[in-house]
């Protein structure tokens, strides 16, 4: 993990706000639109410091609250508390695993708008709410758990593509060759 | 288990929280408009590939269609001029009666400034849009906003130099003093609707004895001094007394359809 990845992280996450504001097909396929913070911040949370999940969890919050009707800095929270209790749990958690990369992201999908939610109604906020919600929180977590797979796979690549690899130490040994002639 | 640096962490994380939370709406507002800022470039790219992309499918259509086209909206214009002609007639007409029984004429010219939507709501709980222009056009906070067939879509809520954003009808934040249009021009206010269904809303404290019948327009009042009244909002849909019969809801289908906004006019004062 290096400064690269976590430019990547952030870059990730702003074009993520962008698509989700400008980019309709879900909500009207489905009646609802998919939050794609939460499923990079379930890859940040296992591949990534804890600096990076405080500053995807601030900038990526601060990003989408700003073309939502959110009050300002109502996202940053629940972003982060996703990232923490992932990233507390890693060494428990087989990340390479399509299948847990796959609940992981439901779970955090599903987790993420909840939290936000109740910090609205806590704060005196009345967001729409009634029981298509719960069609609409279904939608937002099989979505997450989707696109979180893909996360894993799109920075995996990101990651062989552009960051220098270490070369693999060399079990050749001099004093081991077999020298062969006369 | 938590260590230290996790304590840090979550401490100035929910630090910065309430910081923000508890900063005054002015400067929140603020900040929420240079933060959003950011993204106004890559609205303005998304906006020239979309055109780009229509560009490109118009060079696809037909030679033969475009004949049948042109056929048929030829023939919708000569329907039209002879409906404006009629139309001049009885306002000519309407003009001559009025002055002769000495009514005061009221010019009411409206003065509207087309706007594109760039962006919506990215979250699934409230409803607005964003459109692509803002104070330095003249915009300001609580301006209706139309359809481009005239029904009303919402109202203006933060102006910043470039965007403004949208409430929509629907969303909690919009209410609108609204009449039916019977013969008892029964009022009462539209109000937030369910979370999927963004083609109705809920017109609640109608008199429990209004006179409501499905299909009946439903009109802005007036009342609220935001919206000018007899802008058309839709058409009732059913009703239902509510609160023991102390008064009736109604269901009232939109006449804009708010997934499809592309372009809406501003109401200018």
């Amino acid at each position: 993990m290096n400064w690269l990845n976590t430019t990547l992280i952030l870059l990730a996450a702003f074009l993520a706000v962008f698509w989700e504001a400008a980019f309709n097909g879900a909500r009207h396929l489905l009646g609802a639109q998919i939050d794609l913070l939460p499923p990079l911040m379930v890859y940040t949370g296992l591949c990534a410091d804890m600096p990076t999940i405080a500053l995807l969890a601030c900038l990526g919050g601060l990003s989408f609250d700003s073309l939502s009707a959110n009050p300002l800095g109502i996202s940053i929270l629940p972003l982060f508390i996703c990232g923490l209790v992932i990233s507390l749990n890693r060494d428990l958690i087989l990340r390479d695993q399509t299948f847990a990369q796959l609940v992981l992201g439901l779970a955090g999908s599903a987790a993420a708008p909840v939290l936000t939610l109740l910090l609205l109604l806590t704060t005196g906020h009345t967001p729409l709410l009634g029981w298509g919600t719960l069609w609409q929180l279904a939608v937002m977590s099989a979505g997450g758990a989707i696109a979180t797979p893909l996360c894993f796979e799109l920075f995996n690549w990101l990651e062989r593509a552009l960051v220098h690899s270490r070369p693999s130490q060399s079990s050749f040994r001099p004093d081991r060759e077999i020298r062969r002639g006369r | 288990m938590l260590k230290r640096a996790h304590y840090i962490a979550l401490g100035l994380i929910v630090l910065l929280t309430l910081t923000i939370l508890n900063l005054p709406n002015r400067t929140t507002a603020r900040l929420k408009l240079g933060l959003g800022s950011v993204f106004v470039p890559l609205f303005g790219l998304a906006g020239s590939t979309h055109e780009l992309a229509g560009q490109g499918g118009d060079l696809l259509v037909s030679r033969g269609e475009l004949l049948r086209r042109n056929e048929t909206l030829e023939r919708e214009n000569q329907q039209l001029r002879l409906q404006a002609l009629r139309a001049e007639a009885i306002e000519r007409e309407n003009a001559r009666l009025s002055q002769l029984l000495g009514w005061e004429q009221k010019q009411t010219r409206l003065k509207l400034k087309l706007a594109r939507v760039i962006a919506r709501e990215p979250s699934n709980w409230w409803r607005t849009v964003q459109l692509d222009l803002g104070s330095r056009n003249g915009l300001t906070d609580n301006l209706p906003v139309l359809s481009a067939d005239g029904f009303l879509v919402g109202r203006l809520a933060s102006v910043s130099l470039t965007r403004t954003q949208v409430v929509l009808l629907g969303d909690p934040n919009c209410k609108v003093g609204a009449r039916v249009d019977n013969e008892s021009r029964d009022t009462g206010v539209i109000g937030a609707s369910g979370p999927l269904d963004s083609g109705y809303v809920e017109m609640s404290y109608l008199s429990k004895n209004a006179n409501l019948k499905p299909g009946q327009n439903v009109k802005t009042s007036g009342y609220g001094g935001i919206f000018p009244p007899d802008i058309p909002i839709g058409q009732i849909v059913d009703s239902q007394s509510v609160e023991y019969g102390l008064y009736t809801v109604a269901r009232v289908k939109l006449g804009a359809n708010l997934n499809a906004l592309e372009q809406v006019w501003v109401m200018l004062p």
